[in-house]
C-alpha cells in the first residue's frame, strides 16, 4: 500500500509538471541513491538494459543517467530541519510530557529531534531497558493522569518485546501511543540488520489488540494520523494506538516548498447510553428492593467515582467495586468507590448479588462471571448466583470495540437491558432519571436499606481486621501483617497504591477514598506489568507530590527488573515493598489441583514454580540498579523501621525498596 | 448442581467460591472458643511439617491463618476431626480433594493437632491493624 501510494505521488507530480520538493536541492539520501544507481548503470551494457526492459512501459521518472550531474558534486553531509522535527511538533501539540523508549536505530531521527530540536522537554526521553517496560510505564502513567505517553520502538524487534504490554493496555482499555520506526523503502535499508528490522506492515502483529494504526507516507499524513490516533486512543473505550514513522520521513530534510500543518485536536465526547434505556434502568432501580451496582472499569476519571457515590447514596444501594486483589470477575479495574463507604459491599459481594433483584454492571467485561459461581473440579461447572427474577442491566462502552480473535469479551451474558455507552458519561443522566422518580415513600425505604447495608459493611471490615492479626508474629511474615505495617506508615501521607494487592489485605485494611489511590491491574494478566506500570504511575504522581507505593510480587519483578534502574536514573520516587514469597504461587495451586485430582502425590508442586535455591536477594539487586534498598526482612518486628527509612528516601525524591520475605498468600 | 461447564481459571474459581460463601468457614468451627477437649490426639510437629510439604499453606497460610484470596482461616479452631477429614476427602467448594493415597488419616490427625496448637493473636496486633 505504501509503495503504491508513493508511486502514485511521484506520478502525480510528474503529470502536473512538478518535481518532488526534496529534489530541488538534492538531499543526502537522494544524492547517494543517484550516485549508486549511476555507478551501477556504468557497468551495465546499454543493450542488455534495453533487452531487459523491452516491452516495458516508458519510465515516468527520468533516468538517473540524464539527471545525475555530469561533473563531480561535493557530497552534502549535513542537513537542516528534518522530518522528525515536524513529527516532534506533532507530538508536542498533543501535550505528551514523556516518551518512553529503549533506544533504537529505526527511530534515531525522532530521538535526535526530541533531545536536541525539542531540548528534551515536553516530551522528555525516558530511558527504558525493555520495550515491555516502556509500554507498561505508559500504561501506569495513563491510569493516574488519564492521558497517554508516547512509546518509541523498532517496528519489528521492539514491537515484539512490547506486544504483551500492549495486550495488557488493550484489555485494560488504557490509551498508549506507540510510534514504530521502520524502513519501508528496501533500497534505503542498510544491508544486514536493517533488513531484519524492517517489515511490510509493522502494526499487523498487534492489530488484533490495538485500537487503530496507520503507516503515513508523508509528513502531512503523519500529522493528520498522529492527531487522529490520539483522539481514537482517548475516546472510550480507550486503547493503544500504533503509528509507523518511516525512517525516510524521519530523516529527510523538511521539504522547502510544502506547507506542513499540525491539525487541531478535538476529543470526541464519550458515547452515552440511549435516553430511553437509561429511563428504564432508572425505573427498575427505584422500584427495586435490593439493587446492586457492580463497578469494574467505571471511573475513567475522578468524576466517575463521584457519580457512583451520588447514585448509590441516592438509592442507598449496594456497591460492589474493584479494589486491590478484588476477587474476579471484578478484575480490579479502577478505583470506583471508597473502600470504607457504608454502602460498599465488596467484602460480601456474592451475598449482595445473590440477594439482589436488580444488578447493574458498570463497565464490567465479565458480567457473566459476576452473576454466576464456578467450581473447578474434574467437571468444571457454574450456576447462577442470582435469583431467577433478578433483572440484569449492563452499561458499557466495551460493546463498541469488540474484536474476534482474542477472547477478551468474555462469556455471553443474558441480560434484560444492555446499554451501549460509556458508563461514566451515562451516569449523570441516570442520576437525573432516578431523581425524577423518587418519592418520599421510596426515600424512607431507601434509608432503612442503607442502615442495614452499613451494618453489614462495618461487620465485614471488623472481621477482616481481626483476621489480619492471626499469624501476627509468624516467620515468614504473613501478608496480613505486612499490609497492616505498611498502612500504619503511609496512612497520614498523600499516598497512591500503584501496584499490587497483597492477597486482598489492603482492600480490607486501608482507607481508599481517592481516585488515584488505586489504579487497577494489568488487564491482560500478563506477568511483568506490575513493576514498570508502578514506575510509570509514580512518574505521574511525582508532580503531585504523592507517595507512590508498590506492593511488588517477586515473580513479576523478575520479568524486567531493569525498570528499577529507570526509576533511579530519572529520580522517580517510588516505595517498593517486595512481597517476596519465592514462588509462582498461583501456578503451585494449579499443580496441586492436578496432582490431587490424579492422586500422584502433592509434594512436588514446587518443581518449575519455586523461585528459590538460590533465593533472590532483591535488596542487592535494587542496590546494583541504583535504588536504596533494605532486606531481606523475615522478622516482622523489623518491618516498621525499614519502611520508615524507605519512605524518607522516597519523600526525598528517589526510589527505595524493602525486601520482605512473606508467606505464599 | 452442575448446570453448565466452564473454563475459568483456578484462582478465579477459588475466589468466587469464597465469595459465595461455599467453603469459607467450612473448615473452621463456628466458635473461636471451641473446647480443647474436642481435639483428637496428634503429632503437632509432624502436622506442621506436612502442612507445608503437602501445600496446605499455599492457600491457608503457614499458621492456617487464611487468606482473603485463597483459603479460609482454619486455625486455631479447626473442625472436629471427623468433619475435618470428611471435608478434605470430599470438599464441596473449590478445594481440591485430598484422597488417602496422598494424605493418610494419621497425617490429617497430626495436621489438625498442629492447627489447634496455633496461637491466638497478641493484643498489640489490633492497634497496628486499626490505627484509625
Amino acid at each position: 500500500m505504501y509503495a503504491r501510494a508513493r508511486i502514485w505521488q511521484l506520478t502525480e507530480m510528474i503529470k502536473s509538471g512538478h518535481s518532488m520538493p526534496q529534489n530541488k536541492s538534492i538531499d543526502r539520501r537522494e544524492f547517494m541513491k543517484r550516485a549508486a544507481t549511476a555507478g551501477a548503470a556504468a557497468v551495465t551494457a546499454p543493450a542488455a538494459m534495453a533487452e531487459a526492459q523491452a516491452g516495458a512501459a516508458q519510465p515516468v521518472i527520468p533516468s538517473p543517467q540524464t539527471t545525475a550531474p555530469a561533473t563531480p558534486v561535493v557530497e552534502v553531509l549535513t542537513e537542516g530541519p528534518s522530518g522528525s522535527d515536524f513529527m516532534v511538533d506533532v507530538i508536542k501539540s498533543l501535550g505528551v510530557p514523556y516518551v518512553c523508549a529503549n533506544p533504537g536505530s529505526s527511530f534515531r531521527g525522532l530521538q535526535e529531534s526530541i533531545i536536541n530540536y525539542s531540548g528534551n522537554a515536553s516530551p522528555e526521553f525516558i530511558t527504558c531497558c525493555h520495550e515491555e517496560s516502556s509500554v507498561a510505564m505508559a500504561h501506569g502513567y495513563a491510569k493516574i493522569e488519564g492521558k497517554p505517553l508516547v512509546v518509541l520502538a523498532h517496528g519489528t524487534v521492539g514491537l515484539q518485546h512490547a506486544s504483551m504490554a500492549i495486550y495488557n493496555a488493550y484489555c485494560d482499555r488504557v490509551p498508549v501511543y506507540i510510534i514504530l520506526g521502520n524502513t519501508l523503502d528496501a533500497t534505503m535499508r542498510y544491508p544486514g540488520v536493517e533488513w531484519v528490522h524492517s517489515v511490510q506492515d509493522a502494526a499487523a502483529m498487534v492489530r488484533d489488540f490495538s485500537k487503530w494504526d496507520d503507516a503515513p507516507v508523508s509528513l502531512q499524513h503523519f500529522a493528520e494520523s498522529g492527531v487522529r490516533a490520539y483522539a481514537i486512543a482517548m475516546t472510550p473505550p480507550a486503547g493503544p494506538v500504533v503509528l509507523v514513522a518511516d525512517t525516510e520521513l524521519q530523516e529527510r530534510p523538511l521539504p522547502e516548498h510544502v506547507q506542513l500543518r499540525v491539525p487541531k485536536l478535538t476529543l470526541a465526547a464519550p458515547p452515552q447510553g440511549d435516553s430511553g434505556a437509561v429511563a428504564e434502568a432508572a425505573r427498575l432501580l427505584v422500584a427495586a428492593t435490593n439493587p446492586v451496582f457492580v463497578a469494574d472499569r467505571l471511573a475513567r476519571t475522578p468524576a466517575g467515582m463521584a457519580h457512583l457515590i451520588e447514585l448509590a447514596e441516592l438509592l442507598q444501594a449496594s456497591v460492589v467495586s474493584s479494589q486491590p486483589n478484588t476477587a474476579p470477575p471484578i478484575v480490579a479495574g479502577r478505583m470506583n468507590f471508597p473502600s470504607r463507604h457504608p454502602l460498599n459491599q465488596t467484602l460480601r459481594s456474592a451475598g449482595a448479588i445473590a440477594d439482589a433483584d436488580v444488578v447493574v454492571g458498570l463497565e464490567i467485561a465479565n458480567f457473566f462471571g459476576a452473576v454466576h459461581t464456578f467450581r473447578d473440579q474434574v467437571e468444571r461447572s457454574s450456576r447462577p448466583l442470582t435469583q431467577a427474577a433478578t433483572k440484569l442491566i449492563t452499561i458499557t462502552a466495551g460493546d463498541l470495540n469488540v474484536k474476534a480473535n482474542y477472547q477478551t469479551f468474555q462469556r455471553y451474558s443474558e441480560v434484560d437491558l444492555a446499554i451501549s455507552g460509556d458508563a461514566e458519561a451515562t451516569m449523570p443522566s441516570l442520576i437525573e432519571a432516578v431523581k425524577r422518580l423518587m418519592t418520599d415513600d421510596r426515600r424512607r425505604v431507601f434509608q432503612e436499606r442503607g442502615a442495614t447495608l452499613a451494618a453489614l459493611s462495618a461487620a465485614g471490615r471488623d472481621r477482616a481486621r481481626a483476621d489480619a492479626t492471626f499469624a501476627w508474629d509468624a516467620v515468614p511474615i504473613s501478608t496480613g501483617r505486612l499490609a497492616a505495617e505498611v498502612w500504619a506508615q503511609i496512612r497520614l501521607e498523600d499516598w497512591s497504591l500503584v501496584n499490587g494487592g497483597l492477597s486482598g489485605w489492603p482492600a480490607r485494611l486501608w482507607n481508599f477514598d481517592k481516585h488515584y489511590q488505586f489504579i487497577g491491574t494489568s488487564g491482560g494478566s500478563g506477568i511483568g506489568y506490575g513493576a514498570p506500570s508502578a514506575v510509570g504511575a509514580a512518574l505521574a504522581n511525582r508532580k503531585h507530590g504523592r507517595l507512590s507505593v508498590s506492593l511488588q510480587n517477586d515473580g513479576d519483578l523478575m520479568y524486567g527488573p531493569g525498570v528499577l534502574w529507570t526509576a533511579a536514573h530519572h529520580h522517580i520516587p517510588l516505595l517498593t515493598i517486595m512481597n517476596n514469597n519465592r514462588a509462582y504461587h498461583e501456578e503451585v495451586m494449579h499443580l496441586q489441583r492436578m496432582a490431587n485430582r490424579r492422586q500422584r502425590g502433592i509434594d512436588r508442586a514446587n518443581i518449575g514454580t519455586a523461585i528459590d535455591d538460590p533465593g533472590i536477594d532483591f535488596a542487592k539487586l535494587a542496590e546494583g540498579l541504583g535504588v536504596h534498598a533494605e532486606g531481606p526482612i523475615s522478622d516482622p518486628k523489623n518491618l516498621a523501621p525499614a519502611i520508615k527509612r524507605a519512605i524518607a528516601v522516597v519523600k526525598g525524591g528517589e526510589p527505595a525498596l524493602v525486601d520482605v520475605v512473606t508467606q505464599p498468600r | 448442581m452442575k448446570t453448565h461447564t466452564v473454563r475459568a481459571s483456578l484462582g478465579h474459581a477459588i475466589i468466587l467460591a469464597l465469595l459465595s460463601g461455599v467453603s469459607v468457614l467450612a473448615l473452621q468451627t463456628p466458635s473461636a472458643q471451641a473446647p480443647a477437649a474436642a481435639a483428637a490426639a496428634g503429632n503437632s510437629d509432624n502436622g506442621k511439617r506436612i502442612f507445608v510439604k503437602y501445600g496446605c499453606a499455599e492457600c491457608h497460610g503457614r499458621e492456617g491463618q487464611g487468606s482473603p484470596l485463597a483459603g479460609p482461616r482454619i486455625g486455631p479452631n479447626p473442625l472436629a476431626l471427623t468433619a475435618f477429614v470428611r471435608y478434605i476427602r470430599t470438599p464441596t467448594g473449590q478445594m481440591p480433594p485430598y484422597t488417602e493415597k496422598v494424605v493418610t488419616d494419621r497425617e490429617l490427625t497430626d495436621m489438625r493437632a498442629f492447627l489447634q496448637s496455633r496461637l491466638r493473636p497478641p493484643a498489640a496486633a489490633q492497634a497496628v491493624v486499626s490505627p484509625d
